[in-house]
């Protein structure tokens, strides 16, 4: 297939071909977590708290233990003691202290010959609780007399006097705000909230382990991270993470609420008490929706600055943000910098709290806290536009963030595509098309850091002329098709002649996680230097037959060749042939990277959305959408395409639809996917993408990264999209039918 | 409590089971006969992740007992393929209409059914008969589209 876009030169980069797991992936073969098993293998199934704040009296597992085919029961008291920090944290929410922080929190786990068996047993562990006060509402949670539901939580960044609930307080900015109010012609100001959502993966988390009483141990376990989970479960179990081999699974989805361990030390804990037989715990959707990462849900002022003529003289914003029961776990510390970054501003101030609440410990989900501030912000803008009848998209074009500018968080932006997308978005055919009666548009950018990170890559080059890539980073949607296609790009091979892995962690270095919108960029970038290693080598070994320089043998279209004719006149020694000797030239042939890479690429996006809302029952539906995104590069813009369509859809779902719903009891009132709604195939319009590339210059072939920013927009793109249709303006999400009903019958 | 012996037809297979009473057919599938293709989203018949056909009707598997499946004819997504694969599992890899993979089995089953019964469905028919079928990854753009080119290529072949 023809690369779309033909300027660069590209051979492969740029081009759609099949995914090398695709196979498996339609005819059911590919092995997901809770696809594997192992001889003599046990099954598991957790006690979980049904209250909201409560302290654990007793734990009776004496009837669960005397079950024949009962094999192992462990609570709080069978985990080491003595830890600190984050670790603690990662403990206490494994499996509960002296107290249950949120409904659905682990309290004790059991081990049997089946899994029916293993669910019985987990019934007749009578745990004795008193419950206590709760608070799940993060303003609620703040407020003067809120029951403060665990001691000693707040840094030395908090101010006194501040509710013991709030964990952290930051600021920062630049510029005389004050003097910017008062230099503009109008100035809003509006409180915005936003409610918890979950990741929504698919497949609910899943694990096989197996631990020995030499506290060895081995895991099969679908995650975004295999070496992170390693540390995090050595560290929860008191044992050293040099201990554990993990292997990760094929991941049903992460959205990075696989970065983390929730479940995962306690198959390995049954394990060693039940004599080291292998245990597998999957996780019901319930469990997934009342115990792992959601995201954080938020309560945030706004005030901005503005001029008749749409330029923005100041902006300031103040986030409360609760990310559940443990501190660290609500995204202030990249909602703020998201906050105002596609914008250049000459006077800014953030501030925020982080608070915790009687909720499950908060996970990242993709552009953590970006979404929630483009919310603000971006509704906020779209308000003022409105007032002062500006075409969004111009007074983006006039106060964005360009080359060179300052971002709103401090570093200087080297080269960014937001221009760009603004410039796509007012060009496309979507932006002209007339509105009819009910119907509304909203235009929103977005904005994601993207990530390098700990990367450790290796690459074997075969005895027929193929390629081996060793990878770390699970793939979650198509990466070993763009890493593959790089490194055929720089070897000069085809494409099906590279097979990409995702290794265990046996066999590399340390590897982050697949978060940040990194694999591509990070491992890409890393392949593509291992490619490089090895061409070295194969040139070396060119050079030693023909005996010549090595620095006389250069590699193009996947053979060595002397580089010019003072070299010699030598035929063209390919991949293939170097492959076939090198047991007699000096041995395998292979190259090794490992970095932490930088060279990031910031992402931009804008997105354009029509709705019509329905005044008798205030439901909106989507009536086409747009989604323009700087990807730097587009390695393979099929999977590209699918990371703006599935950023966008899940954006949407966010916007219209999904929320965390708490009764006054402190519970989860909605934890399956019949209430738990995320958006369905007859939710949805196609949803039109324009891959913008401003090629990032930190990256061998451009690549930004292009996970994460396609979930920001739509927010507030929505929102403001109903206003225009409503003439209401919905500052708290989700824009439900009733609260939009509700908003239209209030207008009157 | 004592088990079920069942006995069914699983991709033209004949197979028989121990079950209890309290599985389900996904359960039986999943653990009793080593076909993990179908998958558990949900255990709630809310996700399609578990979508077979049993007697040629689209079900969710999590929500039909074992014993159920007794002399039934049950297809699942091992059974999708003959030597070649079918056209609608070819379109998917090639529209990339698949991101992690995890719904994939159910939604090819649920979208074999579809054309099944209706050979040239418009894309609101696809969208509403895979309305039961969830996708976190994709936002379903890129299958609809693999669905509706699948269609034409065996409309084409018929």
């Amino acid at each position: 297939m023809a690369r779309d876009d033909v300027k660069t030169g590209y051979k492969l980069i740029g081009t759609r071909p099949n995914r090398p797991d695709g196979l498996d992936k339609v005819t059911g073969r590919a092995r997901y977590g809770a696809d594997f098993a192992l001889p003599g293998m046990l099954h598991a199934a957790v006690v979980r708290s049904p209250h909201a704040h409560a302290r654990i009296v007793k734990i009776d597992a004496s009837k669960a233990l005397a079950l024949d085919g009962v094999k192992a029961v462990v609570t709080r008291a069978d985990l080491p003691t003595g830890l600190t920090g984050e670790d603690l944290n990662l403990q206490d929410n494994t499996l509960a202290g002296e107290k249950a922080l949120y409904d659905g929190h682990a309290v004790a786990a059991v081990a049997a010959t089946s899994q029916l068996l293993a669910q019985d047993a987990a019934r007749l562990i009578e745990v004795t609780y008193e419950v206590l006060p709760h608070v799940t509402d993060v303003d609620a949670a703040m407020a003067p007399g809120a029951p403060v539901i665990r001691e000693g939580v707040a840094d030395y960044s908090v101010p006194e006097g501040m509710n013991g609930n709030v964990a952290r307080h930051m600021e920062f900015g630049h510029g005389d705000v004050e003097a910017g109010f008062a230099a503009a012609d109008i100035v809003r100001e509006q409180t915005y909230k936003t409610e918890a959502t979950h990741q929504g993966y698919i497949e609910p988390h899943a694990c096989v382990a197996q631990m020995g009483e030499d506290g060895r141990g081995e895991m099969w376990v679908c995650t975004q991270g295999h070496w992170y989970i390693r540390r995090m479960c050595a560290s929860v179990l008191g044992i050293e993470a040099a201990n554990l081999r993990v292997t990760p699974s094929e991941i049903g989805g992460g959205f990075g609420g696989k970065t983390t361990i929730f479940m995962e030390p306690l198959p390995l804990a049954l394990s060693k008490k039940a004599g080291g037989r292998p245990v597998k715990l999957v996780m019901s959707r319930s469990e997934v929706l009342r115990a792992t990462g959601p995201t954080a849900s938020a309560s945030m002022d706004v005030k901005i600055g503005m001029k008749k003529d749409g330029t923005i003289t100041a902006g300031q914003v103040f986030f409360r943000m609760q990310g559940g029961a443990f501190p660290g776990m609500s995204p202030i510390g990249e909602a703020l910098p998201c906050a105002f970054a596609c914008y250049d501003i000459p006077a800014l101030k953030h501030e925020a709290v982080e608070v915790i609440a009687n909720r499950p410990k908060a996970a990242a989900y993709r552009a953590p806290g970006s979404p929630m501030a483009a919310f603000a912000v971006e509704s906020l803008v779209d308000e003022m536009c409105r007032e002062l009848k500006l075409d969004p998209i111009a007074v983006r074009l006039k106060n964005g963030a360009r080359n060179g500018s300052k971002s709103s968080y401090g570093p200087v932006y080297n080269v960014i595509g937001l221009a760009e997308t603004l410039e796509a978005a007012k060009a496309h055919p979507n932006y002209a098309i007339p509105l009819g009666k009910n119907q509304g548009r909203g235009v929103a950018s977005g904005f994601w850091f993207n990530h390098g990170g700990e990367t450790s890559v290796s690459l074997a080059v075969g005895e027929d002329g193929t390629a081996t890539v060793m990878i770390g980073t699970p793939d979650i949607g198509g990466s070993r098709a763009s890493i593959g296609l790089m490194v055929a790009e720089t070897l000069g091979i085809p494409y099906e002649d590279v097979r990409v892995n995702v290794v265990e962690t046996g066999a590399l270095g340390v590897n982050e996680p697949t978060h940040g919108s990194r694999a591509t960029f990070a491992s890409g970038k890393a392949a593509v230097e291992a490619a490089r290693a090895a061409i070295k080598e194969m040139c070396k070994r060119a050079a030693a037959e023909w005996e010549i320089d090595a620095e006389a043998v250069e590699w193009k279209d996947g053979a060595a060749h002397p580089a010019g004719p003072n070299a010699g006149k030598f035929p063209p020694m390919t991949i293939g042939e170097i492959g076939s000797k090198m047991g007699g030239s000096g041995g395998p042939i292979s190259g090794h990277h490992e970095v932490t890479a930088e060279g990031v690429g910031a992402s931009f996006g804008t997105h354009v959305v029509d709705v019509e809302v329905d005044p008798e029952t205030g439901r909106t539906t989507v009536l086409r959408y747009l989604v323009v995104q700087d990807a730097g590069t587009a390695i393979h813009p099929a999977y590209v395409e699918g990371q703006y369509q599935g950023g966008a859809a899940q954006g949407i779902g966010w916007a219209l639809n999904e929320e965390y719903v708490y009764g006054t009891d402190g519970r989860l009132q909605n934890p399956i996917f019949l209430d738990y709604r995320i958006p369905v195939a007859s939710d949805l319009p196609m949803i039109d993408t324009v891959i913008v590339e401003v090629p990032n210059p930190g990256h061998p072939y451009g690549v930004r990264g292009v996970g994460e920013t396609g979930i920001t927009p739509p927010l507030p793109a929505v929102a403001s999209a109903i206003a225009g249709a409503t003439g209401v303006r919905i500052r708290s999400l989700p824009c439900s039918p009733p609260k939009v009903l509700a908003a239209i019958k209030a207008k009157g | 409590m004592s088990k079920i012996h069942v006995t069914t037809t699983v991709n033209g297979d004949p197979v028989e089971f121990l079950a209890d009473p309290r599985e389900t057919l996904l359960d039986a599938l999943r653990n009793h006969l080593d076909l993990t293709g179908t998958k558990e989203g949900c255990g709630t018949g809310d996700c399609g992740a578990c979508s077979v056909t049993v007697d040629g009707t689209l079900v969710c598997s999590c929500l039909m007992l074992a014993a159920e499946a007794n002399g039934k004819r049950v297809e699942t997504i091992e059974g999708m393929a003959g030597e070649e694969l079918h056209p609608l599992q070819r379109k998917f890899i090639e529209h990339a209409a698949l991101q992690c993979g995890f719904c994939t089995p159910g939604i090819l089953v649920a979208a074999k059914a579809l054309l099944e019964r209706n050979a040239n469905p418009t894309d609101t028919e696809i969208r509403y008969w895979l309305a039961g079928n969830l996708c976190r990854c994709t936002g379903y753009d890129k299958i609809i589209r693999a669905v509706q080119d699948a269609a034409a290529e065996m409309r084409g072949a018929a």
